[in-house]
């Protein structure tokens, strides 16, 4: 047949492209576990021997574990605040009709399109105009503004998923509208939640230049590094430090999605 | 049974959605205990009374009685009234006993009381035994029934059902009819459902109203059904000449608790069954087939059927 065998090439090429893609996407960064092994301060071929030097140097670096429990406090609290505004508006997106929803939902989505170096020469603007004093806490203002679109976003995908009725059911019981939530929207939305609750860390803890506008004297760990990248011989620590926030993340990201996906089915109700 | 006739009082109830009438001043009167339908084709407004009846939505104007007190503000969680979801809205993370116990929490009893309430829904329900299992491990038939159980278990004054059949099968949906009824019977509380299935309305309800219909205009030709059980047989007219026809007794069926009598009325083609308990005494008054009997009922037992 002729039209299998082109759609066997075709398909052929696909593939092809298909790894070629993911060769690109993965390779570079497949070099930061790499040659955080690597017995040399050059980043070259050949490999010299292995070793976890760089590894033992990190744990050892005061100023970067500093830089590293400084970035997890705003993380997390960013992912708290802005995941608990992501489940108010969620539920004010999937549970009302109020004028002005549709505008709404469009303009949430703008501070994940305005670039971060415009949004955070704004926001310095704007602090030192309000008088705020530059620290870990206006970094976690700014990360909260990009990372509660984010939150809602997951929120709303995870509200639509489950059936109104099931809330009307709660009231009918006798439930108020806070019990309500605690018994039924709350469970039932629990995974969106770990979610959110995730992603918002990571997106905080990988975030650069917001943190490199709104920063005081304390440093965040992308802060940390950045800062790093000027002596050569400290290279090969940030590498090791790379990869472990690249395992790190890429479990988080992981677990987020599978916990994202967990029991929408069941809760949708229809199920025999 | 039949106490009150103002059980359940709707006054000149409207609800607009933008400028879309969906309920009209509808003022309607249901009686404690009784299995009243409301019947009609989708986008009537019969689901949005049932709505406003179960306080999820609030009437524009108009006032909603129950029991003599005035709930038409009263918000759905304050009402002493439940409501079967047409999808049952089971929650899917809770057990069956977890889903009939959900409502009794606000009712001070402890939890003893609780699990002998829960037992009673359950036997009520004839699901004895299917209480661990989970929401997700139940056929449709069974949803529907725990459904029932978790509103019934609160004791309502009046239960709400919206379409409670339309998500069974064929098969299950006929017997439902009969459980449903039989349910209704046994526990005495007054059942208000939604249908848009004649068939369903008439085999199941005591009485029927049609949201959106008008009342007959003169002269049109129109077919009355009634419930065999809402029929009275006698070898009189009716005082007032109203609501009432004459026939013959062609057939006569003495079933055990109930009896069964057919009357052949001029102009109808099929006889006419009439069902009376055995309990309530009849004067046979020497009937036989082929004796002139009178069909009489009463207005609130009838339903107008057009086309």
């Amino acid at each position: 047949m002729k039209t299998g065998a082109k759609s066997r090439i075709g398909l052929r090429g696909l593939t092809l492209y298909g790894i070629l893609y993911l060769v690109f996407l993965y390779v570079p960064v497949l070099f930061l576990p790499l040659f955080s092994f690597n017995d040399s301060l050059h980043i070259a071929f050949p490999l010299k021997t292995f070793t976890v030097k760089w590894y033992e140097q990190m744990f050892a670096n005061q100023e970067l574990l500093r830089a590293f429990f400084n970035s997890v406090k705003v993380a997390a609290s960013v992912s708290v605040v802005s995941t608990v505004l992501g489940i108010l508006a969620a539920r004010a997106f999937t549970r009302y009709r109020f004028p002005g929803r549709r505008p709404a939902l469009g303009l949430l989505v703008l501070p994940l399109v305005v670039p971060g170096i415009i949004l955070g020469i704004a926001l310095l603007i704007m602090s030192k105009w309000a008088g705020f004093q530059l620290s870990l806490i206006t970094i976690a203002a700014a990360h909260v503004l990009i990372a509660t679109p984010f939150a809602t976003f997951v929120m709303i995908s995870r509200l639509e998923g489950f059936d109104p009725n099931l809330e009307e059911a709660s009231r009918d019981l006798g439930e108020s509208g806070w019990t309500t939530f605690w018994r039924v929207t709350f469970p039932l939305a629990l995974p969106g939640i770990v979610a959110s609750l995730l992603l918002t860390f990571i997106e905080s803890f990988d975030e650069f230049i917001l943190a490199f506008f709104l920063s005081g004297d304390e440093a965040t760990l992308p802060l940390y590094i950045w800062s790093q990248l000027r002596f050569p011989r400290n290279l090969p620590v940030v590498l090791a430090l790379g990869a472990c926030i690249l395992l790190a993340s890429i479990i988080i990201v992981a677990f987020a999605e599978w916990m994202r996906r967990q029991g929408v089915s069941p809760a949708r109700n229809t199920k025999k | 049974m039949e106490n009150r006739s103002d059980f359940v009082s709707l006054r000149d109830v409207s609800k607009h959605f933008g400028s879309v009438r969906a309920v009209d001043g509808v003022s309607l009167d249901i009686a404690q205990g009784e299995f009243f339908a409301l019947l009609g084709p989708s986008g009537c407004g019969k689901t949005t009374l049932l709505r406003i009846l179960g306080g999820f939505e609030a009437p524009n104007s108009g006032s909603v009685h129950i029991d003599g007190a005035d709930l038409t503000i009263e918000p759905a969680n304050l009402r002493p009234v439940n409501m079967v979801f047409q999808n049952y809205a089971i929650f899917p993370h809770l057990d069956v006993r977890q889903n009939i116990g959900y409502g009794l929490r606000h009712e001070g009893l402890s939890k003893a009381q609780m699990g002998q309430r829960i037992d009673e829904a359950l036997a009520t329900i004839k699901l004895e035994g299917l209480g661990d299992r989970g929401s997700n491990e139940l056929s449709g038939g069974q949803r529907q029934r725990v459904a029932l159980a978790r509103a019934l278990v609160k004791h309502p004054k009046v239960l709400l059902l919206d379409e409670p059949l339309s998500a069974l099968d064929k098969s299950l949906r006929e017997q439902m009819r009969v459980e449903l009824r039989a349910l209704q019977q046994k526990v005495g509380i007054t059942f208000i459902f939604v249908t848009h299935d004649q068939e369903e309305a008439l085999s199941m309800a005591d009485r029927i109203a049609a949201p959106g219909e008008g009342a007959p205009s003169h002269g049109e030709a129109v077919t009355v059904g009634i419930r065999p059980e809402k029929l009275t047989l006698g070898d009189r007219p009716p005082p007032d000449g109203a609501n009432g026809v004459k026939g013959i007794l062609t057939a006569a069926a003495y079933l055990g608790e109930r009896n069964h009598f057919f009357v052949t009325v001029d102009g109808v083609a099929d006889p006419i069954s009439v069902a009376s308990q055995n309990s309530t005494p009849v004067d046979h008054k020497g009937w036989r087939e082929g004796s002139e009997v009178w069909l009489t009922w009463e207005p609130a037992g009838a339903r107008l059927l057009r086309g």
